[in-house]
């Protein structure tokens, strides 16, 4: 029997242990979001300096190698920094969820085992591009950066392939006792979630760079730095967004359509349905209560029909299942996920005004509210990325692996998370000014013509080899 | 040898090739945070710069590897060194991500001021990084994690003489093989000053860590004595060895012999972290939980050897590819024009 003490001291235990979830929440919210920004970067933007390249070899065309040759140098810091900044999040599998690694290691884990070879060799071949520049020959050079995208998208696979089996666990067998069994690695891999969510992330990549890397030339258009070297560095990137944007709509539809089917609870949250029934309107925006959702553009039926192409689709409500299982903040999922179509919907449009332009004039829009739109489709297509993490990860609580284990049994026993919570914020606000800062530098170095080596140059114009050059 | 027995060994390797290649870029960072100032020291820190600038981040791939590859196969014991070292692998994990952005940003530095900030910064993460993990090992080695989460002590169970030394060794052996790296650098540059610096600091981190790893002897004998009884039995033919390689590339330098010094460090490196493995093993987490006890369903640990057998295949030959381009300056760092260093 449990004296009075050992219950008094009981009490100060419970409150740790719940106390760590919140933390712990918090810190891998944020550090996988700020990460997931890099990613992007090490995912999408090896193919758009390889267009470059091409191009530049193809043609013989200057311009493009040079832009090829600094989006390399900037794929190099981003590169460095998302590398470290994803050993973090490998680190935070033990330091925040233990349980989950100690239950289900042995059931994901091999997929970042394959992610860690396609990491191995992105860092190799890409760190061969970057200092290859001068010393290969160009269609060698060029092939050495082609297994950078090839492993990015690989890698891409592999990780998301890991979320996509937190929301459609599946590929083992849980015995009585709740210890995992009969792992089937080939299932685990191709899981129910793989063939929308995998796709549906790697696009978003291509889209975040793509958008990110022309904001930045758009931005230069519209301070009247108008130059072949401007207009090349939108029109690739545009190029390339304006072609995935309807398939990631279309992608993404199917998705949605998919969750409402295997987990209906995420999208009865993400479209605030209370009760279960037919004939559901769709809410745009708007707060979700718990009689209604305020404030937003009611369309009667369409939500019913998007589900099933049927106003007379039934929708799962969140009120099917007990309070402590359906996922909290419903507002915050809903207005993501509206943002997220809303981006969607809208960098659509914008390729559709480019591409009539291009048709009828073969020029890019000249129009100073055009190179505005693409100025801010940038930072709007990553807040959309960042909108559907939320979405996917938010949506899913209670629950780490869907409707198997929940959140707060996975987390650590170790106090202190408030801590480096805290040092997270710090160090990746810090990190994030510092990354810009740089960056922003080596643009200002390059626009004032500082001397840069020309790509393929003859072998014996630097002595690379001694130390000390740069004195 | 059981299945989980090959994927341990699959581990060794790959704490192995990380003890040896990221091992010397932290030390380099050693080296670079010592220098100092002055001319000869700055052609020292671009020589560190040239020397590890195309190959640290495929070698810190090492490090996900062994982790991915813990978690995979022998989750259990991942949970448990995970939950109950939380300060130094948190403190680590810090060291890792100021280290790699110190070095990726100070050659883009817009100022003398800044550069000279970022690679202090990377300078002492990666004397802070290795120590750490040291700690973890001499805590996992002197059988202070207990199963569960969170069991063992937060603070003593890395607290301790066995971890303060074991961090210490890493640190110590790191700063040894990038001197002796930095040796034939410098002379494959044909900077005969560099070569006559690097000697002299080879030479003295290989007293110092030949001095450290001889107090190890004592320390473990008094707290971490499963492993010294391992050290002094089975595993002694190659604690021998490692310090028969040693004290050869001791005598090498001092010479000044300009071949088969690196093999030697790395011999006795690469030594000392199986000499560990021979005298742990069955044991995962000593004493407490072994490598069959521990290990996964059978389908995953073959898997994970099959993609380990994919590794050998693609990584191998593509890191062996790297080396061979930076040794031949093929794949070689731009010097980038400074602000105020023109």
């Amino acid at each position: 029997m449990p004296d009075a003490g050992s219950i008094a001291n009981l009490l100060p235990d419970l409150l740790a242990d719940s106390s760590q979830l919140l933390p712990a929440r918090s810190q891998m919210a944020f550090t996988l979001g700020f990460h997931i920004i890099l990613a992007c970067f090490g995912v999408g933007f090896p193919a758009m300096m390889l267009i470059a390249n091409y191009i530049g070899l193809r043609k013989q065309d200057s311009v493009a190698l040079e832009l090829a040759q600094r989006w390399s140098k900037v794929a190099a810091v981003l590169f460095a920094v998302g590398a470290v900044t994803g050993t973090v999040i490998s680190f935070e599998f033990g330091l925040l969820w233990p349980e989950f690694t100690d239950r289900f290691g042995e059931v994901f884990g091999i997929l970042f085992t394959i992610e860690g070879i396609f990491f191995f060799l992105e860092a190799i071949f890409l760190t061969i591009y970057i200092y290859g520049w001068k010393r290969m020959s160009g269609w060698a050079h060029f092939w050495s950066g082609v297994p950078v995208a090839i492993c990015g998208i690989g890698g891409a696979f592999s990780v998301v392939a890991v979320n996509s089996w937190m929301n459609q666990p599946g590929g083992f067998t849980l015995g009585s006792d709740g210890k995992v069994t009969d792992v089937d690695p080939i299932d685990v891999m191709f899981n129910g979630a793989v063939s929308y969510e995998v796709p549906h992330m790697i696009l978003a990549a291509y889209l975040a760079v793509s958008f990110m890397v022309a904001s930045v030339y758009a931005v230069g258009m519209l301070r009247g730095r108008r130059d072949r070297h401007h207009r090349l560095g939108l029109l690739i990137p545009l190029t390339v967004g304006c072609i995935l944007a309807p398939i990631q709509f279309f992608v993404g539809d199917t998705a949605a359509r998919e969750i409402a089917k295997d987990q209906p609870i995420k999208f009865a949250a993400m479209e605030c349905v209370e009760k279960t029934h037919r004939d559901v309107t769709e809410y745009i925006g708007g707060i979700c209560t718990d009689d209604g959702v305020k404030g937003a553009i009611p369309i009667p039926g369409l939500d019913s029909f998007l589900v099933g192409f049927s106003t007379d689709t039934k929708v799962i409500g969140l009120e099917s299942v007990p309070p402590d299982e359906r996922p909290p903040a419903n507002t915050l999922l809903h207005l993501s996920f509206d943002y997220m179509v809303g981006i969607g919907s809208a960098l659509i449009a914008l390729g559709a005004w480019f591409g009539f332009v291009w048709w009828r004039k073969r020029d890019i829009p000249q129009t100073k509210w055009f190179l505005r739109a693409v100025a801010v489709s940038g930072v709007a297509t990553i807040l959309a990325v960042e909108a559907g993490w939320i979405v996917t990860e938010v949506g899913r609580q209670p629950w780490i692996v869907y409707e198997i284990m929940r959140t707060e049994d996975a987390v650590t026993g170790a106090n202190g998370i408030w801590v480096t919570f805290v040092i997270a914020l710090a160090l990746y606000a810090a990190l994030g000014a510092a990354a810009i800062f740089v960056l922003r530098t080596m643009a200002r170095r390059w626009r004032e013509g500082e001397a840069q080596s020309v790509p393929y140059g003859p072998l014996d114009d630097e002595p690379a080899s001694t130390p000390g050059g740069s004195e | 040898m059981s299945t989980a027995d090959a994927v341990g060994a699959v581990l060794w390797v790959g704490a192995t090739l990380y003890a040896v290649f990221a091992g010397a870029d932290f030390g380099a960072g050693f080296w670079s945070f010592f220098a100092g100032r002055g001319e000869r020291a700055e052609r020292a820190r671009d020589q560190v710069d040239h020397s590890i600038g195309p190959v640290w981040e495929a070698n810190h791939v090492w490090l996900i590897f062994i982790l991915v590859v813990l978690w995979t196969a022998f989750s259990e014991a991942f949970a448990a060194v995970f939950s109950t070292l939380f300060i130094p692998l948190s403190l680590a994990a810090l060291g890792i991500v100021l280290r790699g952005t110190g070095f990726a940003f100070h050659r883009l530095a817009p100022s003398d001021r800044e550069r000279r900030w970022y690679q202090a910064l990377f300078g002492a993460a990666s004397i802070l990084t290795p120590f750490f993990m040291g700690t973890v090992i001499g805590a996992i080695a002197s059988g202070r994690v207990p199963l569960g989460n969170a069991e063992g002590d937060a603070v003593s169970s890395w607290l301790n003489g066995v971890s303060l030394l074991t961090g210490a060794l890493f640190v110590a052996t790191g700063v040894y093989l990038a001197a002796v790296f930095l040796v034939s650098d410098s002379r494959r540059a044909g900077d005969e000053d560099l070569v006559q610096y690097f000697t002299a600091r080879a030479m003295g981190a290989a007293v110092v860590a030949g001095a450290i790893a001889v107090a190890g002897i004592f320390v473990y004998h008094a707290e971490a004595r499963y492993i010294y009884d391992g050290l002094v039995d089975e595993g002694l033919p190659i604690v021998i060895f490692s310090a028969i390689c040693g004290a050869g590339a001791l005598f090498l330098l001092w010479r000044g012999a300009s071949r088969g010094v690196r093999e030697l460090a790395v011999g006795a490196v690469v030594a000392v972290v199986w000499a560990w493995g021979v005298a742990q093993y069955p044991y995962l987490l000593p004493e407490s939980l072994t490598v069959n006890e521990g290990a996964a369903d059978h389908e995953t640990l073959v898997e994970t050897l099959i993609v380990f057998g994919a590794a050998v295949l693609l990584v191998i030959p593509s890191l062996v590819l790297l080396y061979v381009l930076t040794q031949r300056d093929i794949v070689a760092e731009e010097h980038e024009p400074i602000a105020g260093r023109e």
